[in-house]
């Protein structure tokens, strides 16, 4: 459904990206781990264009796009098929829970607006926020407002959902409401790419496992081969590290 | 003396009061309106960086405030006759005003919008708006909620200022109250009267920005 081949992009002289390929089928849930500064987020940014690409190309449900070059118009379809889900949520800070998720589909994809409502609202109840929905995000805990986010993301239909460390952001006691939503979205077969550092949903959600380092993927496999036997020394290491012996 | 002190004050009160309410306050109004508008366009054009209209901007904004109020207000009034444009003095006085005014509100808002995180820019994107879609419903409500104390001050300065277009012969409170000191020769009493007056305007203007301000927090 997805793939992506030769990905660059750097900042200035630093080399984030460097020739990174993905592969996507539709209802896969991949997980990428890897440390800070691996260039994770900004793949992800990088399929989304909130990031312009150096170089790269881009198979979107059989369509070609030129990540560097890519125009406008291609840029708003590829937007319309996606959704962002962001570390620090970013709600629109003027706009209740509702109208947050209607905006888009009111605004950039002319639904009427009791139509939008009504989709919206299917969207906050399925992750447990339609009561809020005349709060402001002010109003609510960070599990709450990313818990909206992902109401919104969910509420234009997109084929796939990007995940940008969605629960970095949040205490400990409120990380378990964030994930458990996004189980259920991976159990409903919604195609996800979730930059995360949760290695309990890595191994018992994801589907697959990308690692990444210094702008390369190290390796990448099904999330229980990855675990239970990596390949390369680095994902050994990496592994022992984060179970702690 | 003093009888006749508070005679003359009395009198004059309503004789300043009403300037003030005919001229004085549409005078303000008027050109805030204006203002504003124009600050909105001049900070805009910065934020997106739309290529010249951003250099006129910041050259406005440079000459605006490098230069005297009531130089300005010469300028247009005695001055633009020799190129053959007359203005009477209460329009000459609004132009001059809102010009003046935007190029500060302009600054503010600018900064206002330069305040909103980047994030709400981009997950506008991320639901499908087009940039101008986002900086209209989400980051210049925001900005103005960010601008709203700074524009009331420059509001209630500006309410104040106004009493410079006396120097153009606007029938305003200030020169209200000089015709009446000519009369009687009580300047400091009189002085003392029209300023008082200006400081219970302030003060309702002072009263509604915490109004205002108390009804943008809640939302």
């Amino acid at each position: 459904m997805l793939e992506i081949k030769g990905l660059q992009k750097s900042f200035g002289s630093l080399e984030v990206l460097r020739s990174v390929d993905l592969d996507l089928e539709k209802g896969d849930v991949v997980a990428i781990l890897g440390p800070s500064g691996s260039g994770k987020t900004t793949m992800l940014r990088c399929i989304n264009f909130l990031e312009r690409a150096d170089a790269g190309e881009m198979v979107f449900d059989g369509e070609h796009f030129d990540m560097h070059r890519a125009a406008k118009r291609d840029i708003a379809r590829i937007r319309r098929k996606t959704a962002f889900v962001f570390q620090n949520y970013n709600l629109f800070l003027n706009k209740t829970a509702l109208q947050n998720v209607t905006e888009g589909l009111v605004i950039a994809r002319k639904f009427p607006k009791a139509q939008a409502e009504k989709i919206a609202m299917r969207a906050l109840t399925k992750v447990g926020m339609a009561d809020r929905k005349d709060y402001y995000p002010s109003q609510l805990s960070g599990g709450q407002q990313q818990r909206v986010a992902i109401a919104r993301a969910l509420a234009t239909d997109p084929e796939i959902i990007l995940f940008d460390e969605p629960t970095s952001a949040l205490d400990p006691e409120l990380t378990g409401e964030v994930l458990a939503v996004m189980r259920q979205l991976a159990g409903e077969g919604m195609t996800m790419l979730v930059v995360t550092h949760e290695m309990g949903f890595a191994r018992n959600v994801s589907s697959r496992v990308i690692f990444m380092e210094n702008g390369v993927i190290v390796e990448s496999g099904t999330a229980k081969e990855f675990f239970d036997h990596p390949k390369q020394e680095r994902t050994k290491a990496f592994i022992r590290t984060v179970q702690g012996d | 003396m003093t009888e006749r002190l508070a005679e003359i004050l009395a009198d004059s009160f309503f004789k300043i009061l009403i300037p003030g309410l005919t001229m004085t306050i549409p005078l303000t109004a008027i050109s805030f309106a204006l203002a504003l508008v124009i600050a909105t366009a001049v900070a805009l054009v910065q934020f997106a960086n739309v290529r010249v209209l951003r250099q006129l901007a910041r050259f406005y904004i440079w000459v605006v405030r490098g230069t005297p109020l009531l130089v300005q207000l010469y300028v247009v009034f005695y001055g633009m006759p020799k190129l053959g444009i007359l203005l009477d003095p209460f329009p000459a006085a609004v132009i001059v005003f809102s010009i003046n005014e935007g190029a500060y509100c302009a600054e503010t808002i600018r900064a206002a919008l330069e305040a909103v995180p980047v994030g709400q820019m981009e997950a506008g994107y991320c639901v499908g708006m087009s940039y101008l879609q986002i900086i209209r419903r989400i980051v210049l409500p925001q900005a103005l909620r960010t601008a709203f104390p700074p524009l009331s001050n420059s509001l209630i300065a500006l309410l104040k200022d106004t009493s410079l277009a006396s120097n153009i012969t606007v029938l305003e409170m200030l020169m209200a109250t000089q015709r009446i000191v000519a009369r009687t020769y009580e300047p400091l009493a009189l002085y003392l009267e029209v300023g008082a007056i200006y400081l219970l305007f302030s003060t309702v203007l002072t009263k509604l920005q915490r109004v205002g301000e108390k009804k943008l927090a809640r939302a």
